[in-house]
Formats: structure tokens, C-alpha cells, sequence
């Protein structure tokens, strides 16, 4: 997410696919590097609730999750 | 008489002229900030892309909240999130369990202040002042539903960590408590409207 634009992709990959995968890590860490938060949303089957998972590396990102969302990181208003 | 008539005509000038310059600085204020509009402006300015960019978060947002929020931003324009400590922020001592009613929930506006109350009472504890800066040093802005997104995502993520950044005040600062109470009050009735509607499917 990005001020004045909104939702861009940035990356897309299979993480199974070495070479993806190498581009999804370069990508999420250059995010990082600029300050970026990062987090996935998830969901608890049966419950419907949902919620988001900071990640703070890219190994955090659970096995199987559809995208990853950077935003900026939060600050005092 | 053609020296009173003078004199007159002196002391009028005199006093119309603060008015005058007054008058005359707005409008060369007015019309420098027009220029500078403008020419902050960039040469592919495109008025339709800030639409395009909302509507986009709007599909964002839906796609991670659950239906109920979604559908509580889309009719109240705000969305409700239950606090995660278990004892709570707004827990008074003696207070009696409530059941499975959270001991504090947060109400997310879009950039705006994220108010904090206690849904027992209705009582409002504080704001937290949080935005989402454009890294980049410009003075851009998150869509209003990609700030939501990042309130709502930071929030159920990372409490202590988004509340610890914000700039925590009393209720009424940036917000009108009047207004907040109101909105608690629509919130309590499009639950009981929306829990009417669920009863009537399942009959």
C-alpha cells in the first residue's frame, strides 16, 4: 500500500519455485529496508474471524499464504 | 468648504485603506496558493487516479476483514476491533464478568484517530493518534480504506506495537466525544438490526 497510489504488486511467485522465491526474498527484504511493515492476513477456520500476522522475516511468512501486504509502519499522528 | 471637503475626502482614504490592503493581501494570498497548487501539481496529474486507487482499497479491505466488519464499514463507515489483553485497558476493579463481551474494543476510522471504549458501558478511555506517513517524503496520504486496512492489520497483529507508536490523548481532542457516543449508539442498533435479520433467515 502506498501513499498517493494504493495497492501495488509488487512481486508474485510460487515460493516452491526456486528462482521465485529467491525474487519474493529480495523483494520483502527491500521493503523492509525502506521502512515497510509487513504483515498477512489470516483467517480461523470455523470461527470467522480474522486477523493479520506481522512478519518480520520472510521465513515468518506461514507455509501456504497468499500474499503478503506492506504498508507503512505506523507512527504518531 | 473646498478644504473641509478635502479634509473629508483625506481622513476617508485614510480610513479605508487598512481595509483595502487587508482585502488586497487575501486575494494575492488566495491566488499564490492557486499557483503553487498548480504547480505542485505533476504534468500527468490524473483527477480520476485517487478514485481508481480508493476503489481498489475498498477490494483490499474486503478481502481480509471478515463479512461483519466489512459490512460495518460499508454502512457505519467505521470498524470495530476487540482489545487483546485479557484484563483489559478499561476493566474497573469489581467489575462483574460481562459475559463474552471483550473488556475494551477499539472503534478504526479512516485517518482518523482510533478511539478506544469500553463496550460493557459505552465509556470512552482515550485516542490514539496513529497515521501511516508516506515514506518517501511526500505529503501523500493512504486511501481512507488502505488506512483502515493498515489500522485493522497493525491492530490485530501487533497491539502494544501500534498503540506504543500512536500519540495516546483524552477522547475529544481530534475527536467529538458526542459524535463517538452517537456512533456507538448507530453500532449497538445495526447489530441488533443485523442479528434480527440473521433470526429471521434461520426461521
Amino acid at each position: 500500500m502506498k501513499p498517493g497510489h494504493g495497492e501495488i504488486l509488487l512481486s508474485e511467485g510460487d515460493p516452491d519455485v526456486s528462482e521465485d522465491e529467491e525474487r519474493l526474498i529480495e523483494e520483502f527484504r527491500r521493503q523492509l529496508d525502506e521502512g515497510m511493515w509487513a504483515a498477512v492476513p489470516t483467517s480461523t477456520p470455523g470461527s470467522g474471524r480474522r486477523e493479520a500476522l506481522m512478519v518480520r522475516d520472510y521465513a515468518d511468512v506461514p507455509r501456504g499464504a497468499e500474499r503478503v501486504i506492506f504498508f507503512p509502519r505506523a507512527a504518531g499522528g | 468648504m473646498l478644504l473641509a471637503l478635502l479634509v473629508l475626502a483625506v481622513v476617508a482614504v485614510a480610513l479605508a485603506a487598512p481595509v483595502a490592503i487587508r482585502l488586497a493581501r487575501v486575494r494575492i494570498d488566495a491566488a499564490r496558493a492557486a499557483r503553487s497548487a498548480a504547480e505542485e501539481r505533476p504534468l500527468d496529474y490524473d483527477p480520476g487516479r485517487e478514485r481508481r486507487a480508493e476503489q481498489r482499497a475498498r477490494q483490499l479491505l474486503r478481502s481480509c476483514v471478515n463479512d461483519e466488519e466489512w459490512a460495518m464499514y460499508r454502512d457505519l463507515g467505521f470498524i470495530r476491533v476487540e482489545g487483546s489483553h485479557p484484563r483489559g485497558r478499561g476493566r474497573r476493579k469489581g467489575d462483574a464478568s460481562q459475559g463474552d463481551t471483550p473488556p475494551y474494543a477499539y472503534l478504526l476510522y479512516p485517518h482518523k484517530p482510533i478511539v478506544a471504549y469500553v463496550p460493557a458501558d459505552g465509556r470512552l478511555l482515550s485516542e490514539y493518534c496513529v497515521e501511516f506517513p508516506d515514506l518517501t517524503g511526500g505529503r501523500s496520504r493512504l486511501p481512507a480504506s488502505d488506512d483502515m486496512l493498515a489500522k485493522w492489520m497493525a491492530l490485530t497483529s501487533d497491539e502494544s506495537r501500534v498503540i506504543g507508536q500512536a500519540n495516546m490523548h483524552l477522547v475529544g481532542r481530534q475527536l467529538d466525544p458526542a459524535r463517538v457516543r452517537r456512533d456507538l449508539w448507530r453500532l449497538s442498533e445495526w447489530e441488533r438490526r443485523r442479528a434480527g435479520s440473521t433470526e429471521a433467515r434461520r426461521a
